[in-house]
């Protein structure tokens, strides 16, 4: 049946997108057998997957380590309440969301946190990462991936009301680290503290989105080289040009991947999110067993992706391969130990 | 001095662009600098003298997504 109606795809489908003749039959074909990963699915994540779905692009591989909550549904545009009421994993509801629009493509949700031991595994055999993460850790690791592959990425960030956006095409163009050589240090601001209009954020994934179609369709010649920022709110923008890979650069000059080398960061606060996430060690959960193991300290309920247990004034999210989220606390020892007390040590 | 800052034009009291990036209250790891259409690496931000009239773009980097 799907055979018999593929000549339909292009005609209507995506018909309004082959008309857009610097993409045509040709580019849309190319989509087809397109590959892209996008690294989380909060707001940026959601309108990035949704877009590119919708586009047409063939696999789209979805990494997300969170689940959903009721202060996403503001910005995050995948999501609804049900996928808030079930705390479902984001990668599963994007999955679930984008196969009731387009089936014809393959999407693969990867319920997981990028870490140096997994990146090559989650961002392998891809033909373009796209950063749609909330934390510096991750975009310098996936810098540090995506330099060493020579795999082509796009930044894309945002908070408030201002958006920031980048290509990286390693040997040709500065990468993240040319133009900011570090993780800034101390506190910054994120959306939990600063709060995020929908409209920036979801600006910013329309231009990831596009240049991320401008690559995939072979349209090098028409991809941004700058590092462009905007604030919707007062109007002031800004534009770099990025040049090329800087000589001194640490990662593509000396091609000194020390955030691949980094440890597998067993925990790390959720900043601004009054939450620890634990990651002891990769091993399966059999929720049903942990349910009746927690039930008389607390409140405990779970479906297929998560267990949630609430024990004032924490809450504990756990996942199937044993990761937590624990909700009520930003110190990590008070975390650790709560885990240890109730999951296993 | 007077510069052009992201398009608009300002006038400031800082002579190099270290003080600058001070004088606008930004702090210097979380912010790229272009002054006439070149990149200022951040470790030459304390010898780069402005002049009246410079072109000044500043991009922040932001985290959330």
């Amino acid at each position: 049946m799907a055979d018999a109606v593929h000549p339909m795809k292009l005609r209507e489908r995506y018909s309004r997108q082959v008309l857009f003749a610097p993409i045509g039959e040709a580019g849309q074909t190319k989509l087809t057998t397109a590959r892209a990963a996008v690294v989380g699915c909060g707001a940026t994540g959601s309108a990035l997957a949704s877009l590119l779905a919708r586009a047409g692009v063939g696999t789209l591989r979805i990494i997300d380590r969170d689940y959903v909550e009721p202060s996403n549904l503001q910005r995050q545009v995948l999501f609804d309440e049900q996928d808030a009421a079930e705390s479902l994993p984001k990668a599963i509801a994007a999955a679930r969301k984008i196969a009731a629009f387009n089936s014809e493509i393959v999407v693969e949700p990867h319920v997981a946190d990028l870490t140096p031991a997994n990146v090559a595994q989650l961002l392998g055999e891809t033909d373009l990462v796209l950063d749609a993460t909330d934390n510096f850790e991750t975009r310098y690791l996936i810098n540090d991936h995506c330099i060493e592959q020579s795999r082509p990425w796009i930044y894309a960030a945002a908070v408030g009301s201002y958006g920031v956006t980048m290509n990286i095409l390693p040997g040709e163009t500065a990468c993240l680290a040319c133009i900011f050589p570090a993780p800034p240090r101390g506190v910054v601001e994120t959306c939990d503290t600063a709060g995020i209009l929908n409209s920036a954020v979801n600006l910013v994934a329309s231009i990831e989105a596009t240049e991320a179609l401008k690559f995939l369709v072979g349209a090098r010649d028409k991809l941004r080289r700058t590092l462009l920022s905007f604030d919707v709110w007062t109007n002031e923008h800004s534009e770099i040009s990025l040049g090329r890979p800087r000589a001194d650069c640490q990662t593509c000059g000396a091609r000194d991947f020390v955030h691949l080398a980094g440890d597998a960061r067993p925990q790390i606060t959720l900043c601004g999110r009054d939450s620890v996430q634990i990651h002891e060690r990769s091993r399966p959960v059999d929720f049903a067993a942990m349910k009746v193991r927690l039930a008389p300290h607390g409140e405990v309920r779970h479906n297929d992706f998560v267990l949630k247990f609430l024990r004032a004034p924490y809450e504990l999210t756990l996942f199937a391969d044993g990761r937590a989220i624990i909700k009520g606390t930003t110190d990590t020892a008070v975390a650790r130990s709560l885990y240890a007390r109730f999951i296993g040590s | 001095m007077k510069l052009r800052l992201n398009g608009d034009v300002r006038s400031v009291a800082a002579a190099t662009l270290a003080a600058l990036v001070e004088e606008l209250g930004m702090k210097a790891d979380r912010v790229a600098v272009e002054l006439n259409r070149e990149i200022v690496p951040r470790a030459r931000w304390e010898a780069t003298a402005l002049r009246d009239g410079d072109e000044l773009e500043i991009v922040h980097f932001v985290g959330g997504g």
